[in-house]
Order: structure tokens, then sequence, then C-alpha cells
């Protein structure tokens, strides 16, 4: 068994102790905001922030989790990083970003911490920290563009 | 055969009380019909519009959302007659329905680059219709004439300024028979239609909330995966489960006629369950396939003449040429590998089925999946759900992972959803086939093109497809050819033949089809021929499409926003591709340098003319998105196959493009007539030559086979 916290909340996990935390969310939590796409921390899309730093959480065991902070892009809004993160959101739909849109609960957990800590970043800080996000979609020009956007949103409020 | 037009109310539903439902089927004939007569779907709103009481515009989307922006573009043209309040319009997936036919193929069905083309009429129509209906509803309330009301943003307006609105009107409206015949806009009119409209679908993909076939939850929902075999045409001889069923939370073991399901109260049990298992393989005829011997198989054959495409009157021509250029170009399998895996959820229940998946081909799979489940198609409710990409990959003629899903759900007695997971992916086959082509080439003494001779050697992606009749004639799958036998250049004497090989490998349609090789070949050489000739590359093309303007006015506009024959920096080279492809004409000019031994691509400049322009924001979007998905196979992608194994797995040996490969891309619209044609394929084509063309510029070396990053450039 393992305890920890999902967006502010305590849980208790008593599935098999090596479940990637990305089915725990998404099978026994019914938490689907989370996605799966290569189930090797290839892609991206399984973005979560843990403790506060972005993670794939498609290979973090269960068992690695004690007493740590899970946050998805579910519970983002509601955390000291909230403000980013709707700056991120609203970024995104006014650059129009998403296609499929099925990477993009990832991208904007990737981009929130990005501009958590960094708040005006390069175009090569961009390129560090979203080249783990893959897009088939190929919305990259827009993700980037977005990026901006919010930073000087953040910048003016 | 249901009248052409009828409205329909589904009765007892609060939510549709004194709705206004609007629904029609065009009238029949006239387009190529893949299937004579789609099932009926078991429960359908039968419409395509509902107006509800608090005004509320809903449009049933018939086409698969996959990114491609169907649920913004399609209530657009619904919304643009309607002179509705844009701000209450929403879109909703439609499920597998014989109303939601396509109206070009009989069927429905998400392909082509047509959801736009063959809905423009149709949603137009309905949006007049309903307006017109919410229009006399309003003028027999006030005792006027219909010409004495207008409609405007969800109101309709009548003498002295009375209002009432839609919602107030759309119970009354729904008792107003429909209009036979309605006028559609002048485009001059138009307010929608044209102009950037932001995604509908934006905040529920930004928050988490928007739901894929992935995401579907049932009660007590179980995860299957299937062990597929590890050679195609592989059968499981026998199999071991004593560990799998040691693994908590495995409920079930299924065998199915090409695999092992491993069901679980979970996807981690069902993975785990599938990792412990041991399947004894009859491996079957393919166990000595690779793609080495293939592509050696395919450029012999390439030295002689398959079945004839396009024959020209004197085969001999190319004897007067003063130079002749002899080229062979070979490109690979590629996989879709679409963000969302494959996946299908189904509950049989002892009354019927329902199904949920994000399906291009809902018409096909419907009737596959009830023949598969033994139930009558009214029997199953197929619900569509988003799809996280496709490119192809979805609309699979002989529905592979929709068939597989229902061999599992059938006699398990519990909810499932079938699960592939990314090597399943990779590995499971229906690839953008492999091709050889050998071109045979030469310029007169004018520097003109003086004979074509073209040998294209591959897979027929229709071949033993119920579109094989459809599509296939005189031996010849055009999506072998297109691109070459029809191409705009004035090329006199042009031969093209095919060799059909099959070759065990399972294929199938990838976002651009046949133009996905067709146009690297035909452009890179274009682009010898021009060196061969002595002159530039965009003036070489132009000559040769005096009789295309439409061609040569997108080739302009892209060489002189690119800044073409302008001086470039040190070490970068600037390459020019055109292409037409799905009714649409597209060329870049793509700006690239050498990095460490690879091939960087700065910027991409992109023409486009797609005909009317529906929505200038989302063609854009799918122009920058085109040319990330063909730079990925242009630089990177390929499937090979060793000893009958394909031997890519995962984003590692099969990689993407990513944000730091991404360039610069400028998307310059060539507004055109009065109706729309393809945008979610035509951007791909043009990319891989454009860049390749570059690279020659550069580096002056002639590249004959994708992907780039096989070649060595110093």
């Amino acid at each position: 068994m393992s305890k920890f916290h999902v967006n502010g909340e305590q849980v208790e996990f008593r599935g098999v102790a090596d479940t990637p935390l990305l089915w725990v969310l998404r099978d026994h939590l019914s938490m689907t905001g989370t996605k799966f796409g290569c189930g090797m921390a290839l892609c991206g899309a399984c973005t979560v922030h843990i403790n506060g730093e972005p993670a794939r959480s498609c290979v973090t065991p269960a068992s690695t989790l004690e007493g740590k902070r899970v946050v998805t892009i579910e519970g983002i809004v509601g955390t000291t990083q909230g403000r980013v993160a709707r700056a991120v959101q609203a970024a995104w739909v006014e650059k129009d970003v998403v296609q499929c849109g099925y990477c993009q609960s990832g991208q904007v957990m990737a981009a929130t911490a990005l501009l958590s800590k960094n708040a005006a970043p390069s175009d090569a800080d961009i390129d560090a920290a979203m080249s783990g996000n893959i897009c088939r979609c190929g919305t990259y020009q827009r993700v980037r563009e977005a990026i901006k956007s919010a930073s000087s949103s953040l910048k003016k409020a | 055969m249901k009248s052409p037009a009828r409205r329909d109310f589904l009765k007892g539903s609060t939510a549709l009380a004194g709705a206004l439902v609007i629904s029609f089927w065009l009238p029949g004939g006239g387009g190529r019909r893949a299937f004579a007569q789609q099932a009926p779907a078991a429960v359908s709103p039968n419409a395509f519009l509902r107006i509800g009481k608090d005004g509320t515009c809903t449009v049933m989307v018939k086409h698969l959302e996959f990114g491609q922006g169907v649920t913004t573009s399609l209530p657009m043209l619904v919304a643009e007659e309607l002179e509705c309040d844009w701000s209450r319009v929403r879109a909703e997936l439609a499920p597998a329905g014989a109303e939601y036919a396509h109206t070009m193929f009989g069927m429905q069905m998400t392909g082509g680059s047509s959801s736009v083309v063959n809905s423009y009429d149709q949603l137009r129509t309905v949006g007049a219709q309903a307006r017109t209906m919410l229009m006399q509803a309003a003028a027999d309330q006030w005792k006027v004439k219909l010409a004495d009301v207008r409609a405007e943003k969800g109101f309709v307006v009548g003498p002295g300024g009375k209002k009432l609105s839609y919602g107030q009107l759309a119970e009354a409206a729904s008792k107003v028979p429909v209009p036979q015949k309605v006028a559609l806009k002048d485009p001059k009119d138009f307010k929608l239609i044209g102009k950037p409209m932001r995604r509908l679908d934006s905040l529920e993909k930004v928050n988490g909330k928007a739901v894929f076939g992935l995401d579907v939850q049932r009660k007590n929902l179980h995860t299957a995966l299937v062990a597929h075999p590890p050679v195609f045409g592989a059968r499981p001889r026998s199999f071991n489960t004593d560990k799998v069923k040691a693994v908590p939370g495995v409920t079930h073991v299924v065998e199915l006629s090409n695999g092992v399901a491993v069901v679980g109260k979970s996807f981690w049990a069902a993975k785990t369950g599938r990792d412990a298992l041991v399947i004894d393989w009859d491996l079957g005829p393919n166990v000595a396939v690779s793609t080495a011997a293939l592509g050696k198989q395919f450029r012999e054959l390439a030295k002689t003449p398959g079945k004839v495409a396009k024959k020209s009157d004197n085969p001999e021509a190319i004897k007067a040429a003063v130079k002749t250029v002899v080229a062979e170009y070979e490109v690979p399998y590629l996989a879709h590998a679409p963000m969302e895996p494959l996946n299908c959820t189904l509950e049989v229940r002892a009354d019927g089925a329902e199904i949920w998946v994000g399906s291009q081909f809902q018409g096909v799979d419907h009737l596959a999946a009830a023949k598969a489940l033994g139930l009558e198609p009214a029997k199953v409710k197929m619900n569509t759900m988003l799809a996280g990409g496709g490119f192809g990959r979805r609309a699979n003629p002989v529905s592979d992972y929709i068939i597989e899903a229902c061999q599992v759900a059938k006699d398990i007695k519990v909810p499932v959803k079938v699960v592939w997971t990314r090597e399943d992916d990779i590995r499971g086959g229906y690839y953008r086939p492999m091709y050889v082509h050998r071109v045979e080439a030469g310029v007169d003494a004018q520097g003109k093109i003086a004979a074509w001779n073209h040998v294209i050697v591959g897979s027929s992606i229709v071949g033993g497809t119920p579109f094989e009749a459809m599509m296939v004639k005189d031996g010849i799958d055009p999506t072998s050819t297109e691109g070459v036998a029809d191409s705009p250049y004035d090329i006199p004497n042009m031969n093209v033949t095919l060799h059909t090989v099959p070759t065990g490998v399972p294929v199938l349609w990838w976002r651009s089809v046949g133009h996905s090789h067709t146009a690297f070949v035909m452009e890179t050489m274009m682009d010898e021929l021009a060196a061969a000739a002595g002159k530039d590359p965009v003036a070489f093309r132009r000559e040769m499409l005096a009789k295309h303007p439409r061609v040569q006015r997108v080739l302009d506009l892209a060489a002189s926003k690119a800044g073409w024959g302008s001086a470039l920096p040190q070490g970068r080279g600037r390459g020019i591709a055109v292409h037409e492809s799905f009714g649409s004409v597209c060329a870049q000019v793509a700006e690239v340098s050498l990095e460490g031994g690879a091939v960087k691509v700065h910027r991409v400049v992109a023409a486009f003319d797609c005909g009317r322009v529906v929505n200038p924001l989302t063609i854009e979007a799918q122009l920058q998105g085109a040319i990330a998905f063909g730079m990925s196979a242009a630089l990177f992608g390929q499937i090979t196959l060793k000893d009958g194994r394909v031997e890519q797995s995962n984003f590692h040996d099969y990689p993407v493009l990513r944000m730091n490969e991404m360039p610069r891309v400028e998307v310059h619209l060539v507004p055109d007539g009065d109706r729309p044609t393809g945008v979610g394929e035509p951007g791909v084509p043009a990319v891989a030559p454009a860049i390749a063309n570059a690279m020659f510029a550069l580096t002056g070396k002639r590249v004959r086979a994708l992907p780039l990053s096989g070649t060595k450039w110093a």
C-alpha cells in the first residue's frame, strides 16, 4: 500500500505496487485527463507534477509515491501554480493550439512547469522544456506562440 | 427508401422536448457509392441540427473529429445560413447512422480530405431550412407574411421591431413542414465562412475534460490487451495460461482468430497478464519477409514495365532526348502512430451491443462489428468518440481492431475496452506501403522535357478489400499511381506502368495516400531535369504549367513569399516543390542546413489553394500540422522487417518530429473559386521533395531514398 496526495486529496493505493501512476489515476481514480501514449516516457502525454516537478506518470510506480504530492491536469488550476496554468490554458485557447487534443494535457502540464520556473523563456528554453512532449498533429508552432503569449499575460497581470 | 426530407422528434426526452430537430437525406445518386446501403443504427437522433428551448443550436457532426477541426468547420456551415448566435452553437459527434452517410461515397466515413467538401451544400441547406422554419413560425404567430420577417443572431425580427428568439420559436417551428427548396446565400454575404473562427473544442482539450475513446468509462469495465502475431499472418497453435491466471486482476483469457486476449480489471492487470502469456505460434507464410529483400525484388521488377496506367503514342521518344536522367527511388513502410493508441469499448447485452470508438469508417465498422458479434446491425449502437489522431489508421476497410474487439467481447459477459499499446500500434501493420519507382526522363535541345518513362512497384492498398471493385480499373490501383499518371505538368510522351506486389505486410492509406510518395519522386525528378536543362527550378516548372494557371499561381506565390532567388546565409540551402492533391494545390519552399551531419529545416513557406476558404485559422493549422507530419516521414520515418518481424516498436526507434525540430512555417492562402477543396492532406506531399531539393542546393547531392536520415551528406 502507498499513501500519497492527488490534487490535494489523500489517496491510499492498495493495488499491485508496480502499477504506474498513470493507471492508478485512470483506472483506479477514474481521472482520465492524463493520457497514455507510449508507456516508456518517450512522448509526454502522461505528464503530471510530482512535488511540483513535471514527471512521466507512465513510468512512475505507485510504490515510489509515498508521501508525495501529485497534481494532474484536473487539479492544476487549484494549486500554487494555478495562476500560471490558467494563463497557459487561456493562451492555448486564444492561439487555437489544439487539434486532436490528445497530447495537450501533457503539453499544458509541461508548459505550466516551464513558466512557473522561467517567466520569460527563450526559444531554446521552450525547446528544452517541451521537446519531450510529442504532438503528432504538429501543433508545435502554436504551442510556442501560446507559451510566449502566456508569458506576457503573466507579466502584465 | 426514406423520404429525402423529413423531420423526426425524439419523444419523451425532456432535453429535447419542444426542440426543433431537422434531418434529411440528400437525394441519392450522382456520387460514387462504396456500399449500396448502410444499415440503420439502433438509436439515432436522426438529425443534423437541434435547437433547444434555451436557444442552444447543436450541430450533429457526422465526421470523426481527430484534429482536423470538423466540430468547428461543419457547425460554421450550418450557422452561416441559420443566422444564429455563434456563441450558442455546440457540436456533438454523430453515432453510426445511415443518415450520416458521406454525400459522395454513400457511407459514413472520414477521409480523402472531404469532410467540408461533401458537407458544404448539405449543411448550409440544413441551416437555411431551419432558419426558414423559424421565420415561418414567427410569421404565423404574428399573422404576417414570411417576407415581412427576417432572421438575425438567433432572433426572428418582424414588423415594428418585434422579436422572438430561436429558443422561443423552436417548438412551433418544429411543426412547420421542412421547406423543400431553400435559396443559399450569395458568398458576398457570408458572415462566418471565410472568417478565422476559433475551435469550439479548445477548452475541454486543455483542461483534461475531453473524452476520447480511451477515456470511456462504464460500470464494471474491464480492459483487454491482445497478444498479436509476431509475424503477419501467424496464428496461435497453443498457449499456456498458468502464469497468466496467477496475475492479480486477470479475469479471462480469450483465444482469437489471430491472437490471444488477456482481460483484466485494469490496464495494468491485463498488461502484466499478457506479458506472462506463453504462446506457441504457427508463424505461417510470412516468416522470411524482409524489407531488404523486398527492396531488391522491387528494384529488379522496376526494370521492366508493369501494367499500363498511362501510355504515350511514341514509346521511343526518350531516344530523342539530348540529356537523360535515370533514377531509382525507394520509400519505406510507414506507421501512422496517432497519439491515442487504438482502442474500442464494447458492452454486449442480452438485447444487443453498444460500442464506443473513434472510427473514421463508422459505415464499414458498424456492419463489420454486427457481423462479428452475430447481431443484426439494428441491434448494435456505435458511438463516435473523439480520436487522438488517426491519419488513415482508423479507416480500415477490413475493420481489424474493431473485429478483434468484438471477438474479445462476444462471450465474456463483461463490458470491455480493448487497448493497443504503442508497441502493438507500431508493429501492428496497415502501413503506408513501401514503393520503388524507376524514372527515365530526358530533356530536348531547348531544355524542355522530351519523354518520361515511369515504373512504380508496390502493394495495393485497396486490393482484397470492398473498395477494390469500385476503385481498381485494368489492374491499376489509383492509390499507387495518383500524382504521377495525372500530373498537371505538360509532359509529352509520358508512360506510367505499375507492378502490384503482394508482400504479406498489411498496408493502408496514410495521410495523403499515394501522393505521400509520388510527389517526392515527381518533384525531385523535376529538380534534376531543371538542372539537366540548365534552368532555374521555378522557371522550369512554370513553363510546363502553362495549361494549369492555378498550379502556376500557387508555385509563384510560394516562390515570391520565400524570396526565391535572394541570397541565403552561408550554409543554408533552399528548395521548392508543388503538388496537386485532393482538389487542392500546395507549393512549399524549404530552407535547410546541415547540423552535426543531420538535416535541419529552418523555415517552410507554403502557398495553398483549397478553393473557397471556410476557416482560415483551421487551414493554417492543418498546413502547419501536415508539414510536421510530412517531415517526420521525410527525416526519420521507416518501418523495416527482418525474418518477418517488424524491427521498430515505440517512439525511440520510430522517431517523430519534436518541438526542437519544428521549422517556422508560413502559410499563404490563395482564395480561389466558389467551392472548398481538400485541406487535411494536401499539405503533406510537397514537404519531402522541397527538403530534398533544398539539400541538393546545399550539398549538390541528390536524394532518392527516404528517410533522409539514411543519407550520408559528407
